[in-house]
């Protein structure tokens, strides 16, 4: 199986997904000509021209309410934010608009649009630019939003969620974008909704997200071999919707939870995934649920304080162990 | 930055505490030499002293948790500082501190002589419950959501058991490693339909600090000190005639005017230091390369607590008389029974004396005070027929004394020596008021 990076394959699925329909394309700043401001639309213009990459103004509420109102009409437009944290220029469009047309015009209207680009800290970039707004999306009934945390999820989810007739929101991650994963060539499609299983384990689960699942996968290794705990790892690669199945089998387990992401804590998405723990595994827990998440703080700008706020190994770690006392 | 308080080694067999009863809270404002905290060690409860000032931002366990020595069990810093992660039973390797502060040293303590008790004054109470994991801090079970279910399902009653958890929480483990006990009557279909009514409580009691500790002990003597045996018979009428006199003349006099109360064991014990100054060899230690002989006598007995024993010593035993001998007892029966005994009264002991009179025993031999030369078991003074110098039968009192010797460090014929000088003495007890 190739090892391609995350790039590459969120762009083989924008280019498979352009070919197989007519009515795909792809909106956004700097996304045709200029391939792209983190090049994941590399080649693709030249490939397949102006009418399915369109570059647009710097106008993030402008081109987001363009592709709403074209995708009522039926194109399914990929809308790209130089960061996610843009999208807070469209919150009247993206998750005011977007998010309820289907329910208020009586399930008439629907839109087919994906609003995709990175949302994670660990760069270096300030406040402004490091927000990870999965749990904002997830509070507007209507959106859908998913967080790849490799390749292969970014690839089968991006497809999927062009093809899902809502609002999906794609969290890419900047940090990722580099990384390499074993992605088949055959066509494949990740379910909207569906978490995965990292890693098996039975002392205890940790749920994570994003490039958090990957951290917590490799601290469950350190947690296993230096600390004897066996740990699963549950990545959600969906937030909304949410696999709650494949959570509570896997705390029912072990008894135990550690909730991982890079969202700041308050009504992170994983206060959502506690108070589900609490109420439909009760019984099964032997241990409170904990949480590790980024510190409650506007992004900080200086890098070493930086890598501290938001998850990384250690802090992992040390969450885990305070669980078992 | 944040000072973590670690459990101290308090005694040189210590490798837990249980942590008894918080001093101070979190949020306290805590100074130098403050006492933050009451610890169970394998021998008595001592208070934890702080060395910083500043404010008690972090308690790392419960009341009632077993911490191990060396692992935090509380941060003192700055009002508001964020207090360091605790280190678990599997700690982080960043966090093996390789020179965190001993809190004050404390003189090295005795191992808990295996012996028999002193005459409890209210015999203890034989199987009393275990207490609960949380009753320490109040009446509430601290135990999983899933170790209650578990419990529940299997009809375990959870105040029998002891959390391991944080905190003492119950987990799932501790009730699934739980045998069911009698208290909890399960009727549902699993249980066997035709099993026979118990007759009697079953109990699992957790083992105290304390039992572990005198498990170590007498398990490390009887194996390692090859014990004989000797026993001599002591005519206790004398002794009982004067302590008879004693008592009826000083019992009712108010204690400023001399007034006391003399028991058997103050005049044993008293007997048996006296007895050392004439065999000098049985006030010895086995020390492995050397065998010491003691200047002093430093004279143990035991003392019967709730589930278990200790043996407080009385220092230089040998040059205090009856009066501060008894004195001095009295008070230490009644410091091991509050387990307020420091570990320095209880340790460097050269000899020991164990006493079942009181049971009515009239006969026995204790195991020996881990590297005493000997330890003497006081039996019952019992009337029997004995010949007299008149070889005739006549209605006697009879005490017998047993020695175990460490044939180690003394043989047989000190033994015997000793023995017939405390005969001597006990049968002429007016020769050791002098």
């Amino acid at each position: 199986m190739p090892l391609i990076t995350y790039r590459e394959a969120i762009k083989q699925a924008l280019d498979e997904e352009i070919q197989r329909d007519e009515n795909v394309c792809i909106m956004g700043e700097e996304v045709a000509q200029y391939n792209g401001a983190y090049k994941v639309t590399e080649g693709l213009w030249e490939k397949h021209g102006d009418k399915r990459l369109i570059d647009t103004p710097i106008s993030e509420a402008a081109f987001s309410g363009m592709a709403i109102g074209a995708s009522m009409l039926g194109i399914r437009p990929v809308v790209e934010m130089m960061f996610m944290s843009f999208s807070y220029v469209a919150i009247d469009q993206l998750f005011n608009n977007a998010s309820f047309c289907r329910y208020m015009s009586g399930g008439l209207m629907n839109v087919p649009i994906v609003v995709r680009g990175p949302a994670n800290g660990g760069t270096n970039v300030g406040a402004t630019h490091s927000h990870t707004p999965e749990n904002m999306v997830a509070n507007h009934p209507g959106l859908k939003v998913v967080c790849p945390s490799n390749a292969y999820d970014a690839k089968g989810l991006m497809k999927a969620a062009i093809r899902d007739n809502d609002p999906v929101f794609v969290m890419e991650n900047t940090l990722l974008y580099g990384e390499k994963w074993e992605v088949p060539e055959e066509e494949y499609i990740v379910e909207l909704g569906v978490a995965n299983i990292l890693k098996e384990g039975t002392d205890l689960t940790i749920v994570s997200h994003g490039r958090c699942a990957m951290l917590s996968l490799e601290a469950a290794k350190t947690l296993e071999e230096a600390h004897g705990i066996s740990v699963e790892v549950v990545d959600l690669r969906s937030i909304r919707p949410l696999d709650e199945e494949t959570i509570l089998n896997s705390v029912k387990k072990t008894g135990r939870a550690l909730l991982v992401e890079e969202n700041k804590p308050y009504c992170g998405v994983d206060a959502q995934i506690s108070h589900l723990i609490q109420l439909k595994a009760f019984d099964y827990l032997d241990a409170p649920v904990h949480r590790v998440s980024a510190i409650d703080a506007p992004q900080i700008y200086a890098k070493p304080l930086e890598d501290w706020q938001i998850p990384n190994q250690e802090r992992i770690i040390a969450g885990a162990l305070k669980i078992f006392g | 930055m944040a000072t973590l308080i670690d459990m101290p080694k308090l005694s040189d067999t210590m490798t837990v505490g249980t942590l008894v009863r918080w001093l101070k809270n979190e949020g306290d404002a805590v100074a130098n030499g403050d006492m933050i905290a009451e610890v169970e060690t394998d021998k008595a409860t001592m208070e934890v002293e702080c060395f910083d000032d500043g404010v008690l931002i972090k308690q790392y366990c419960g009341e009632g948790t077993e911490v191990a020595v060396g692992d935090p069990i509380a941060a003192v810093g700055e009002a508001g500082e964020e207090a360091p992660a605790g280190t678990s039973s599997a700690p982080a390797p960043a966090e093996t501190a390789p020179a965190a502060p001993e809190p004050a040293p404390v003189a090295p303590v005795a191992p808990v002589a295996p012996v028999a008790p002193v005459a409890p004054t209210t015999p203890a109470p034989v199987a009393e419950a275990p207490a609960a994991p949380a009753s320490s801090s109040g009446t509430r079970i601290k135990a999983s959501p899933l170790a209650k279910k578990i419990a529940a399902e299997k009809g375990l009653d959870l105040s029998t058991l002891q959390g391991s958890g944080p905190g003492g929480r119950i987990l799932k483990e501790d009730v699934l490693n739980a045998k069911p006990s009698a208290v909890a009557t399960d009727t549902t279909s699993s249980a066997p339909a035709a099993a026979p009514a118990a007759t009697l409580e079953a109990l699992d009691i957790p083992v105290t600090n304390m039992r572990k500790s005198i498990g170590k002990a007498l398990v490390g003597s009887k194996t390692q000190a090859p014990h004989f045996y000797l026993q001599i018979e002591v005519d206790g009428a004398p002794l009982a005639k004067l302590r008879a006199e004693l008592n009826g003349k000083l019992a009712d006099l108010p204690p400023e005017h001399g007034g006391t109360k003399f028991s058997v064991n103050d005049l044993t014990l008293k007997a048996a230091a006296e007895a050392v100054r004439r065999v000098p060899a049985i006030n010895r230690s086995w020390e492995g390369d050397t065998i010491k002989q003691h200047p002093n006598v430093h004279l143990a007995f035991g003392v019967a607590i709730d589930d278990g024993l200790v043996t407080p010593v009385i220092r230089d035993a040998e040059t205090k008389g009856l009066r501060e001998i008894g004195a001095e007892a009295k008070v230490l029966i009644k410091k091991a029974r509050g387990k307020k005994l420091t570990p320095n009264e209880m340790s460097g002991s050269t000899l020991t004396v164990t006493n079942l009179g009181m049971f009515g025993i009239s006969d026995f031999y204790g195991i020996i005070n881990p590297n005493n030369a000997a330890i003497l078991s006081i039996g019952a003074t019992l009337k029997k027929p004995v010949v007299n110098e008149n070889d005739e039968i006549v209605v006697g009192q009879v005490m017998k004394i047993g020695l175990s010797g460490d044939h180690r460090t003394i043989d047989g014929a000190v033994g015997a020596q000793y023995l017939q000088a405390l005969k001597e003495i006990l049968e002429a007890p007016a020769t050791m008021l002098v």
